[in-house]
């Protein structure tokens, strides 16, 4: 088929991609906007396969269809507390199929080099059994082809970046992999000596062309992807997703420089600005600094910090429900001890109970609740919550005061008044949810731990919270026959 | 271990150290709760009541003080009881330790702990066990309940076919914890409330519960009330002075005066003068919270209600709290029962007298053999943080002033950016080749689509964005589609190798995000 033709269904479809983002504005369009993204990315497949040099059809379509089919597996079965580890994974196949498809790069340079050598001894040039990618290269200027070494060198350094760093996301998420920063000895002075290492990997390979210096680049990547997230904790999992999400776009995009495929380079600096965005609205909501974050670990406190006296106050299932049947309005903040109490279901069923007595129950969820943006607000939809009623952190801190009961379910960081009352907490400056302002608290907690940041919580000091110790979904299940 | 109440001695005295209730909570801290013959009966608990919760009822006081390790008890214990103690005896009630020492020396020679609940430290942590405050809560309320019985009008004012009726004026003077009930009885009853108190800090606790705060025309530095746990000090003369003519001021309008000031170890301070009641209209009434330690008028009779030639009557009971003794036995007995799970870390019914801490150790007047009263100031103070600087408020002018910095600044900022930007791409330009620039322009508005689209992206929806951003990242198949055709082996194998993972990615990621979307339903 004509070139022209998969230009144009290129073009439909980056409209397409474009609009199946922006649909994602609100919870009923989006459920359209997935239908632009489905047909686009179809669309893209079909013109590239009858477009020009493309062979082996009958390969592709099998290796798409079996590729779809564990997909589809994967999606169907994948439980919604898992959702991080499978974005995660995902992100490493990207990654991945960015490093292959940029050596592959370098091996159509090498044969089109072969092909003209050859040609040159014969004074004929004969390209006719070369593919699409191929023919590109041949008509390239020398320029042209230093600049196309950059972008696949580009392209396979971010890949491969990607792909281990999503591995051991995936193995941190999944619980695999020790969830706590480690590093190995000399820390970050072994990425900065990668790091080197691939710019004069670059250096060498932009004047020579060979192979070398590309894998040894590959290997240096590959490492600064698994060490730099090995160094990165739990909690920091959100930002460390994004980011990746963010850097599988990029990739993306470079590989579609080399391969001078503008869907490519389009639908990647997409995918890269999104990830983008979600890292600095995540790293906004933690108030502190990308490269903070990426380097690992909470700062030290900058100063004395306040002393916290008083006690935790224990109570018991009882007490809890008393309370829930007298109160009015209640708000719940649930975290990722929710998710790993599976204990979303209970919750689930007990604001049902108490939606069905007239009480106003709503949810509210701090951006980085959970280990993936929006994780709350998924499992919560699956465990058929309204989503009406769950509310942004900018939406509701004003409603506080004329809270009755405000439930903390497994999240710490994000309730700790320190970040607004003491200047020299770690922590100082986030934006957290004023729960405490509510005229109960009750915080359903493993034990008297301390959170992600390693730091005290005055909250379950005060006066107006009682600790509901116990795993959340034991102690809510306990709750619910309280409620009357 | 065995804990024990008997029946109180002091004559008149209702109240109970132990309900039914706390017993139920004592025993799940490990006790046997036993109670003399008839102890509860008075405060409305009857024996029956207490064998129900499973609480053994002793015949004989003596039998009791014998049998229980623990005496809890209201009154401050008589000679007699005291001499019932033995060395392994911790008995709990009120002691007033600072004048009593014959009764601390005859406990401590007796080798007996004792544990005296009106020393318990005004710390947020012992509020729970703090029997003062929960005391003069009650007294506080009866005693707008005993003006009220005694005044021969209305709190509230009515029009009514019959004629208006004027609603009631009350002033309480003082308002701790027995002057903040009594303020909230008196403005529910609907009287216009007034009150007063030397530490201007309270004014809003007095505003917040409905009454008019009184303020003097008077200027010194007021100590903060918390500094001295949460009680009032001496004053200085001047100020009152200016207290007194405050008062002179408000006697005749006034038809209830409820005073409440007391200072701790001293005789109760004059407030309330002769010549204040003298000018106050018949029919009013006096109730003097402070009659024990003398009274704040000089007028009242401790225990006694007299009225004055003018008609005033003056009310001078000590025993509001005895008065309502089912409300006030269920207060302190739970009071108690906090002490004793202060005192039972391991709720094994053994107590584990621990002198380090701050309550126990404040409580405590006699521990093995030695007065340890006064206690030491304890490590924990109560005092408020000091208020923070307030912002201050900017003027319209300044606001604007501000709006238009911060404007040119994100201007400047804008075109730095832009400048910067614009340099480094035309350099870039005069460098690259053309069809690099093609490619380039292409990449940066798809970034500037990108970045425009994605802000408008519902937080809740992050999930799926990421999850469809994931599946639309796959598209790097078409590379890998357009290289398969090669004819090099190599080439073959990892372009089929990355079309297979983008496939898994495409069919994952799409049908995942069509999952989750399903899943938000609206109520």
């Amino acid at each position: 088929m004509e070139f022209g033709f998969t230009t144009a269904a290129y073009v439909v479809a980056a409209v397409l991609f474009i609009l199946s983002l922006g649909g994602l504005s609100n919870q009923e369009s989006a459920k359209r906007a997935v239908w632009y993204g489905i047909v686009g990315m179809a669309l893209a497949v079909f013109a590239t396969l009858v477009g020009p040099g493309s062979g082996l059809w009958l390969l592709s379509l099998l290796l798409i269809a079996g590729g779809g089919l564990i997909g589809q597996y994967v999606a169907q079965r994948v439980q919604m507390t898992e959702m991080p580890q499978l974005v995660a994974a995902m992100h490493s196949l990207v990654g991945l199929a960015a490093v292959f498809v940029g050596f592959n790069a370098h091996f159509e340079i090498g044969n089109v080099a072969e092909v003209f050598a050859v040609a040159d001894a014969a004074k004929d040039v004969d390209l006719s059994d070369l593919g699409a990618f191929a023919k590109l290269i041949a008509k390239k200027t020398s320029a042209e082809l230093a600049i196309l070494h950059v972008e696949l060198f580009l392209g396979i350094f971010i890949g491969a970046i990607t792909f281990t760093g999503s591995v051991v996301a995936y193995g941190k998420l999944a619980g695999k992999v020790t969830s706590a920063a480690t590093k190995l000895p000399g820390g970050h002075a072994l990425n900065a000596a990668a790091a080197s290492l691939s710019l004069i990997c670059l250096i060498w390979y932009t004047s020579t062309g060979g192979l070398l210096p590309l894998i040894l680049m590959t290997l240096a990547a590959l490492f600064i992807g698994y060490h730099l997230i090995m160094g990165i904790g739990g909690a920091d999992m959100p930002v460390v997703v994004s980011m990746l999400n963010s850097y599988s776009g990029w990739a993306a995009a470079a590989i579609g420089f080399s391969l001078g495929n503008d869907l490519l380079i389009v639908v990647g600096a997409l995918v890269g600005s999104s990830g983008a965005i979600l890292s600095y609205i995540m790293c906004k909501a933690m108030n502190r600094h990308f490269v903070s974050v990426i380097l690992g670990g909470f700062g030290g406190p900058q100063g004395e910090q306040m002393a916290v006296e008083g006690e935790q106050i224990a109570i018991e299932a009882d007490g809890v429900a008393a309370a829930l049947n007298e109160a009015d309005s209640i708000v719940i903040i649930p975290g990722y001890g929710m998710a790993v109490a599976q204990a979303q279901q209970s919750v689930s069923e007990l604001v049902r109970k108490l939606r069905a007595k007239g009480k106003e129950v709503r949810f509210a969820i701090h951006p980085v609740a959970g280990r993936l943006p929006g994780h709350m607000n998924v499992l919560l939809a699956e465990a058929k919550v309204p989503y009406d009623i769950v509310l942004e952190m900018d939406e509701i801190n004003d409603d506080f005061p004329d809270t009755d009961v405000a439930i903390v379910i497994g999240s710490n960081d994000i309730v700790n008044p320190a970040a607004q009352e003491d200047p020299n907490s770690p922590i100082a400056g986030m934006p957290v949810l004023e729960c405490w302002k509510a005229k109960q608290v009750f915080v359903s907690k493993r034990g008297q731990g301390t959170g992600y940041s390693g730091i005290e919580n005055p909250l379950f000091f005060k006066e107006n919270t009682r600790m509901f110790y116990g795993d959340a979904k034991q102690s809510l299940d306990k709750l619910l026959p309280m409620i009357d | 271990m065995k804990l024990g109440t008997p029946k109180e001695v002091y004559s008149g005295e209702a109240r109970v150290a132990l309900t039914p209730e706390s017993a139920l909570q004592l025993q799940k801290l490990g006790y046997t709760c036993l109670i003399e013959k008839g102890a509860g009966s008075a405060a409305g608990f009857s024996d029956a009541a207490y064998e129900a919760a499973g609480v053994e009822v002793v015949k004989t006081a003596a039998a009791l003080w014998k049998a229980a390790d623990i005496i809890a008890k209201v009154r401050p214990p008589s000679e007699t009881e005291l001499k019932r103690l033995t060395k392994d005896k911790t008995l709990i009630s009120f002691f007033n330790p600072a004048g009593n020492d014959e009764g601390m020396e005859l406990a401590r020679s007796k080798g007996a702990t004792v544990i005296a609940m009106e020393m318990v430290p005004r710390i947020s942590r012992a509020q729970k066990m703090d029997a003062l405050s929960s005391m003069a809560n009650i007294a506080g309320y009866r005693a707008v309940i005993e003006a009220g019985n005694n005044f021969g009008r209305f709190f509230t004012g009515q029009v009514t076919a019959a004629g208006k009726v004027p609603p009631a004026k009350v002033l309480i003077v003082g308002a701790g914890v027995a002057g903040l009930a009594a303020i909230g009885t008196s403005t529910s009853l609907g009287a216009i409330t007034y009150a007063f108190d030397v530490r201007p800090e309270v004014a809003e606790q007095v505003e917040s519960m409905g009454a008019e705060f009184v303020y003097l025309d008077f200027e010194e530095d007021q100590q903060d009330g918390a500094a001295t746990g949460g009680y009032a000090s001496v004053q200085s003369d001047e100020f009152r002075e200016a207290q007194l003519a405050k008062f002179r001021e408000l006697a005749p309008e006034m038809d209830i005066v409820i005073t409440t000031a007391l200072i701790p170890n001293r005789e109760a301070p004059e407030l309330w003068t002769k010549d204040m009641v003298e000018a106050m209209k018949p029919g009013s009434v006096i109730v003097d919270l402070a009659a024990e330690k003398g009274g704040n008028c000089k007028l009242t009779v401790a225990d006694e209600k007299i009225v004055t030639d003018n008609g005033v009557t003056i009310i001078g009971y000590t025993d509001f709290p005895s008065r309502m003794a089912a409300q006030s036995s269920s207060l302190y007995a739970t009071n108690i029962r906090h002490m004793m799970t202060d005192l039972t870390p391991e709720k094994d019914g053994q107590v584990h007298h621990d002198m380090e801490d701050d309550v126990i150790r404040g409580a405590t007047v006699t521990h093995e053999g030695e007065i340890t009263f006064p206690p030491p100031p304890p490590k924990v103070q109560a005092i408020a943080a000091q208020k923070k600087p307030e912002v201050k408020e900017l003027t319209p002018e300044e606001k604007k002033a501000q709006e238009v910095a911060a404007f040119k600044a994100q201007t400047k900022q804008q075109f730095t950016l832009l400048g910067v930007g614009g340099a480094l791409m035309l350099l870039v330009g005069l460098i690259a080749p053309a069809s690099f620039m093609q490619h380039f322009i292409v990449f940066v508005l798809a970034i500037f689509v990108g970045f425009q689209v994605i802000w408008g992206v519902a937080h809740s929806l992050h999930t799926p964005l990421m999850a469809i951003t994931n599946a639309i990242s796959s598209i790097i198949i078409v590379g890998a589609l357009m290289q398969i055709g090669s004819g090099s082996f190599l080439v073959i194998l990892l372009a089929a190798l990355s079309v297979f993972m983008a496939g898994i990615n495409i069919f994952g990621g799409f049908l995942v995000t069509r999952r989750m979307l399903a899943m938000f339903q609206k109520s």
